[in-house]
């Protein structure tokens, strides 16, 4: 086996490690849910936000 | 839960947010300066020339305020996202001081003539040292905030961020490692061909990994916020990543076109400038579709307007790098003015408003304000930056094309048409638009500065930010 074989097979093992990242995204049916729900982790934690904006501040004192 | 862990670490990202402008006004104003000197060369005093000024101008933008810019919101979106307090308030204070000192060390030496020489990575050996320091308590940082976060997923930013600080943790150990012959000269350790290849592996993965990744981190958790709905296609997100970080590692040899380096390195490096094409475009399909429904937004918010404007220039600089890494391209291109212009309106277009855009987004609520001091300002800032970049790219275009043209020009019988000096000469109306629209983003940064200055002095440093209990918690 001379180095161009080896330079085909990493071609073809990199085009393979590519459609599998493909699918795994789009193809795998349990990932759509985990996916969804990983998108929606900027909007979970709405209390800090409005503490930041100093939107509750006397509420979130007599909390703490 | 005790005190100190029930809040955020806001101390550091307030730290980091602020001297993110701080610098931005000195790396540009060092720019400005050295467009300047081409233009008027009699400003080319002592060591303060351009050959002194120049890695000082990149340095700074790039390490001071970009990077500024990367701990900031790194440190806030990795703590936001895994509902959890910074891994280790020690360290992430650790990584502002060194950070700083770094700074001003490369403020002091490079001027000083202390050079490695290698672009992008010229500060001398023990400085070095003291990046990977810093760099490796970053990373501990920023993955143990992500080992003990409170949610199952790691949010696509985080991925980003961390393969970020993995590859320029690479870059750098490898492409510095040197001789040294004394405290302030070193020699590299590789020679050669090697040497040039090691070094635009790492200048283009700088450009791919510490000026793209980390900022597409950035796109990905203040775009979907700004615009209030989640990003366009998380499974989108999942492809560009890992097709982002694997092709862009293949790219840099398209900085060698032409020379010492074999021919079939330089074709590989083209092909794979070609293919990154794709997941460039995607990742900025994916940032500009997440408005999708909501385009209204894009009219009065001028947060969302650098945002979104800087996904633009993205999608402009990455169609326009995989062209100029066409070897036929290239042969025009390279050595111009033209790869001046591509670099800026990726720098300024992209990573500078997409960092003015982010900061904006933080400053009011790291000091308790529900907006800036003045949203008017934002939107002048706004215009006055973008009419920078379109004058400083523009130039440089027609600059760049026109000296490629000129230096290749031939006469019947084989002698070139023009001198060097013709199209030095050639090209100064362009320098001076250059020096004007460099100095219009320079104003914009100044506006900014005044805006977070009033922001501050009306608010209160937040401390309070909670995080978010276990009981509410769903995923």
């Amino acid at each position: 086996m001379d180095i161009n074989d080896l330079r085909s097979v990493v071609t073809v093992v990199s085009l393979l490690t590519f459609l599998g990242v493909v699918w795994w995204a789009y193809g795998v049916k349990a990932n759509k849910k985990r996916f969804e729900e990983a998108a929606m982790l900027p909007f979970a934690d709405e209390a800090a936000d409005r503490a930041e904006l100093g939107l509750d501040r006397n509420r979130q004192r007599k909390a703490s | 839960m005790s005190e100190a862990q029930s809040t955020y670490n806001y101390k550091v990202v307030r730290q980091f947010a602020v001297m993110t402008v701080i610098w931005g006004i000195v790396g540009m104003l060092v720019g400005v300066i050295i467009a300047a000197q081409l233009v008027w060369p009699d400003l080319n005093l002592g060591w303060l020339h351009f050959g002194r000024l120049r890695p000082l101008h990149t340095n700074a933008v790039i390490f001071a305020f970009g990077g500024c810019a990367l701990f900031a919101t790194s440190y806030y979106v990795v703590q936001r996202t895994c509902h959890t307090r910074l891994f280790s308030d020690g360290l992430a204070a650790f990584t502002f001081w060194g950070w700083q000192l770094i700074i001003v060390l490369a403020a002091v030496t490079l001027p000083l003539g202390i050079t490695s020489g290698k672009e992008y990575a010229e500060l001398e050996w023990p400085i070095d040292i003291l990046i990977t320091l810093v760099w490796v308590a970053y990373a501990v940082v920023f993955f143990g905030t992500i080992a003990k976060r409170k949610v199952s997923h790691i949010y696509v930013a985080n991925w980003f961020y961390g393969g970020f600080i993995l590859a320029v943790a690479l870059l750098h150990v490898v492409n510095s490692a040197a001789i040294p012959v004394s405290l302030t000269k070193s020699y590299s350790a590789y020679a050669g061909v090697q040497d040039a290849m090691v070094q635009w592996w790492y200048g283009h993965n700088a450009v791919g990994f510490f000026l793209t990744a980390g900022f597409l981190g950035m796109m990905y958790y203040f775009v979907p916020k700004q615009a209030g709905r989640p990003v366009y296609s998380y499974r989108l997100s999942v492809v560009h990543f890992w097709a982002l970080i694997f092709t862009y590692m293949w790219a840099g040899p398209h900085h060698l076109h032409y020379t010492a380096l074999p021919d079939w390195t330089q074709s590989l490096g083209m092909l794979f400038s070609l293919i990154l094409l794709a997941p460039s475009w995607g990742g900025m399909i994916n940032g500009v579709m997440t408005l999708s429904g909501a385009w209204h937004k894009l009219r009065d918010d001028p947060i969302l307007k650098f945002l979104i404007t800087s996904l633009s220039f993205y999608g402009m600089s990455t169609f326009e790098g995989p062209m100029m890494a066409i070897k036929t391209v290239n042969a025009l291109s390279h050595y111009t003015d033209w790869t001046v212009g591509h670099v800026h309106s990726g720098a300024l277009g992209w990573v500078a408003m997409v960092s003015i855009g982010a900061m904006y987004y933080l400053l009011p609520r790291l000091f308790g304000r529900s907006e800036m001091f003045s949203v008017k300002l934002i939107t002048v800032h706004f215009w006055v930056a973008t009419i920078g970049v379109v004058l400083y790219i523009a130039s440089m275009w027609i600059a760049g094309v026109m000296q490629g043209l000129m230096w290749r020009a031939v006469n019947a019988d084989g002698t070139l048409t023009y001198s060097f000096v013709e199209s030095v000469r050639a090209s100064y109306p362009f320098w001076a638009i250059r020096f004007l629209g460099g100095l219009l983003f320079l104003v914009g940064m100044l506006v900014m500065a005044y805006n977070m200055v009033k922001t501050i002095a009306g608010g209160r440093t937040v401390d309070d930010a909670r995080v978010l209990q276990p009981a509410a918690h769903h995923a």
